[in-house]
């Protein structure tokens, strides 16, 4: 199993993310994080799945995702090629360490978001893994409520994901692609 | 603003505008305001006695005519009752497009009186769906469906209106193009992967044609049947291909997968490259996929990119239309053969052995009662190639893929895919309304019968005179068939008992069809000529059948196609061929 991020523009439309919630369930793809926001146009919608997936899936998701209609291009996000960040919100006992919270959370490049008389409210943004290291040091005061969002992820360099995918008429995954060039290589 | 309609006119100019001839459905609440302007509308509507009917009416139309077919019902019910038909035609790649009146927009999503998320239901089993709340939608969402519906893999596309947006006045724009950005399906193949398929068709001594349904959606049979006489190979086309090659053609191995013939399935398992035409490796072909012609390389053109290495990997992917592809492919084999044109004798010695010693065959009962086998051959031999053919499924669909000789495309339309019990007499009724002029015989099973025979009274009442043989061995004949091959001969719910209730013949008689029945083997010609002549009213024929029969050979599920039997028990003397 290996995890995989794949960064989906969508139809801004009612029903698009049923649509591609619907496939991944009727076809058996595990999602980890899922994530959906507006992007830079309005008519056009982003998603960031997240997958676990076997060998040969990623090509077969994302042609069968292609396959919607409402789908306009798909590209997957690697750590090589992509910023990737979460955003974390902990809330986290404080009796007696509030010093102690304020300064880890500062080491991760988080704050203090919202004190109360037992508790503060660190949020933090960044990679899993240092939103994972932090939430392990934070155990020791106590994690009351903690939430997550899903990943989000824009690609290194000058292009986008839309100029991309305007520019691509068959599949937009360069994965897809790859099986293409196997055989000929 | 005199220039305005109702978004029911609307809707009824936009299916008059996308070229519909056509429609089947049943009016109800939600849907009544379109059914006003359809009174007056040139397209012939067609009163079914159930939504299935409907749908699979639709499905057949499309199947026999290659043009979109179109059901259309109300809410709630009427709509749900046309998940079976879409999720057939999803299976089977048919271009429909099913109308469905939804509840008011306001009242949308309060459980409204026959509300049903038809488009939620819809949505695992359509290519695509629509719900449209705004009237001014409704023309650019009717044209997008027949484009979806009949472009690229071809598929079912459900648009769903609210009632008040029929009701409501409105402008009427019919779109002059379409631009969906994330619908383009390639239709044009790669030149590389053209080439590269066709230095591997120049390597190989052991190829075959592995021809899907895809050739019939492409209308390109007559393309296979170029490249394919160039090639020289042996041809097999799937239980969905029956048709697109001619059975009379001596490159024709018959059919392939579980009760394939012994030589197209042999031929996979033996061959050293697969040429594969719009088929996607379905479990029903490969048997164990991991025992599946674990020596060919692959070549797979299919227009669905995600067909392409779904179940097995493609060492040539090619991406496109069959049509365009087929032409590709033809002169860029023909300057590989130039350079090297492979010896196929040893193979085709091998080959031809094998469909020699094991060509499809039946027993007769030895009690003396009739074969079904030998009905439905002869249904074929006398109606001849250029009738269509319609079967349910199970046994009888089977042998009617066995034994009915196919020459051309779209003569045998069947549930190949989802397996819909039902199928036959709305699809046949469709079918003859797409092909008014052509013999349509539905060759039935007394199971799948009872599911939708009602719409015998639409075809009585239209002037639909199908021909539904009954192929009655009064159970359900395949499930019998395992039961007595793997469930120790425990009979569980498989009698129907339909010797003695219903009598088909009465049946079919109150229903304003001619009833025939046929009992004896000296008798079938004359009884199939007989519902051959009557054209002025449909006809049922009661075939009592023995119910012992078996569809042989036989793949059983989840096994390897080299374990393949010709009998009960009986495997091919592997041991005396030279494979």
């Amino acid at each position: 199993m290996a995890q995989h991020t794949l960064s989906v523009l969508v139809e801004n439309s009612p029903g698009v993310l049923a649509r591609v919630a619907s496939l991944f369930s009727r076809r058996g793809y595990n999602i980890d994080s899922l994530a959906v926001g507006p992007t830079e146009n309005p008519e056009v919608s982003r998603m960031t799945i997240v997958l676990n997936l076997e060998g040969h899936a990623l090509d077969q998701v994302s042609a069968q995702l292609f396959k919607l209609v409402n789908v306009i291009g798909i590209q997957e996000m690697k750590s090589t090629n992509s910023r990737q960040r979460e955003l974390l919100m902990v809330k986290v006992s404080s009796s007696g360490n509030r010093n102690e919270i304020v300064a880890l959370a500062k080491k991760f490049n988080g704050q203090i978001v919202e004190e109360s008389s037992d508790s503060v409210v660190v949020e933090a943004v960044g990679t899993s893994k240092d939103l994972a290291s932090l939430l392990t040091e934070m155990g020791k005061y106590g994690v009351k409520e903690l939430v997550q969002s899903g990943l989000i992820a824009i690609e290194i360099g000058d292009t986008t994901l839309a100029e991309r995918t305007l520019q691509e008429t068959g599949l937009a995954t360069s994965e897809s692609h790859s099986q293409t060039e196997d055989y000929q290589n | 603003m005199s220039n305005q309609i109702t978004g029911a006119q609307s809707l009824v100019n936009a299916l008059e505008q996308a070229g519909v001839d056509v429609m089947f459905g049943i009016p109800g609440g939600a849907i009544l305001p379109a059914y006003d302007p359809i009174y007056d509308s040139k397209i012939r509507h067609i009163l079914v006695r159930h939504e299935q009917g409907a749908g699979h009416a639709a499905t057949g139309y499309a199947q026999a005519t290659g043009r979109v077919g179109v059901c259309i019902a109300t809410s709630g019910p009427g709509a749900t009752n046309l998940v079976t038909p879409l999720a057939d035609a999803q299976m089977d790649s048919v271009p429909i497009v099913a109308i469905t009146g939804q509840v008011p927009g306001p009242a949308i999503g309060t459980d409204a009186f026959q509300e049903a998320d038809i488009r939620g239901v819809t949505m695992p089993i359509t290519k695509h769906n629509y719900l449209v709340t705004n009237p001014l939608d409704i023309p650019k969402a009717i044209a997008e469906a027949f484009y979806i519906a009949n472009s690229g893999r071809p598929g079912p596309v459900l648009v769903d209106i609210a009632k008040d947006a029929l009701q409501k006045m409105t402008d009427y724009h019919y779109p002059t193009s379409i631009n969906l950005r994330g619908y383009k399906p390639q239709t044009e193949p790669s030149s590389q992967s053209i080439r590269d398929a066709a230095a591997l068709i120049a390597q190989s001594v052991k190829p075959v044609f592995y021809i899907g349904g895809g050739v019939i959606k492409a209308n390109a049979a007559k393309e296979l049947l170029k490249l394919a006489e160039l090639v020289g190979a042996p041809v097999v086309t799937t239980l969905m291909a029956r048709g697109a090659f001619p059975d009379s053609h001596h490159q024709h191995l018959g059919m392939p997968g579980m009760h394939g013939t012994v030589a197209a399935v042999t031929a996979l398992q033996k061959a050293d490259l697969l040429i594969t035409l719009g088929a996607r490796f379905d479990d029903r072909v490969t048997g164990k996929l991991s025992t599946f012609a674990v020596n060919a390389k692959i070549i797979h053109a299919d227009i669905d990119p995600a067909e392409i290495g779904k179940n097995r990997h493609a060492d040539v992917p090619i991406i496109g239309d069959l049509g365009p592809t087929i032409r590709a492919l033809i002169p860029a084999v023909e300057a590989e053969f130039k350079k090297n044109q492979p010896d196929l004798t040893i193979w085709w010695r091998q080959m031809g052995s094998l469909r020699e010693k094991y060509p499809l065959g039946y027993n007769e009962p030895a009690d003396g009662s009739l074969s079904p086998q030998y009905v439905i051959e002869r249904i074929g031999a006398i109606t001849g190639p250029d009738g269509i053919y319609v079967a349910g499924v199970g046994q009888h669909q089977m042998w009617a893929s066995q034994f009915v000789k196919y020459e051309k495309p779209r003569t045998w339309l069947n549930s190949g895919g989802l397996g819909t019990m039902g199928y036959a007499v709305p699809a046949a009724m469709g079918a003859k309304v797409g092909a008014p002029d052509t013999p349509v015989w539905a060759i039935d099973g007394d199971g799948c019968f009872q599911m939708t025979n009602q719409e015998l009274v639409t075809c009585a009442l239209n002037n639909i005179p199908i021909k539904v043989a009954i192929i009655n061995n009064e159970s359900l004949g395949m499930v019998r068939q395992w039961q007595s091959l793997f469930y120790q001969q425990r009979y569980s719910n498989t009698d129907l008992h339909s010797k003695r209730i219903p009598d088909f013949a009465k049946l079919a008689e109150a229903m304003g069809c001619v009833g025939l029945r046929c009992d004896s083997k000296s008798d079938v010609d004359k009884i199939i000529k007989e519902a051959n002549a009557i054209n002025d009213a449909p006809v049922v024929v009661d075939f009592n059948v023995h119910r012992d029969a078996m569809v042989w050979p036989m793949v059983a599920a989840g096994t390897s196609n080299d374990d393949i039997m010709i009998a009960k028990e009986m495997a091919p003397d592997w041991d005396s061929q030279e494979l």
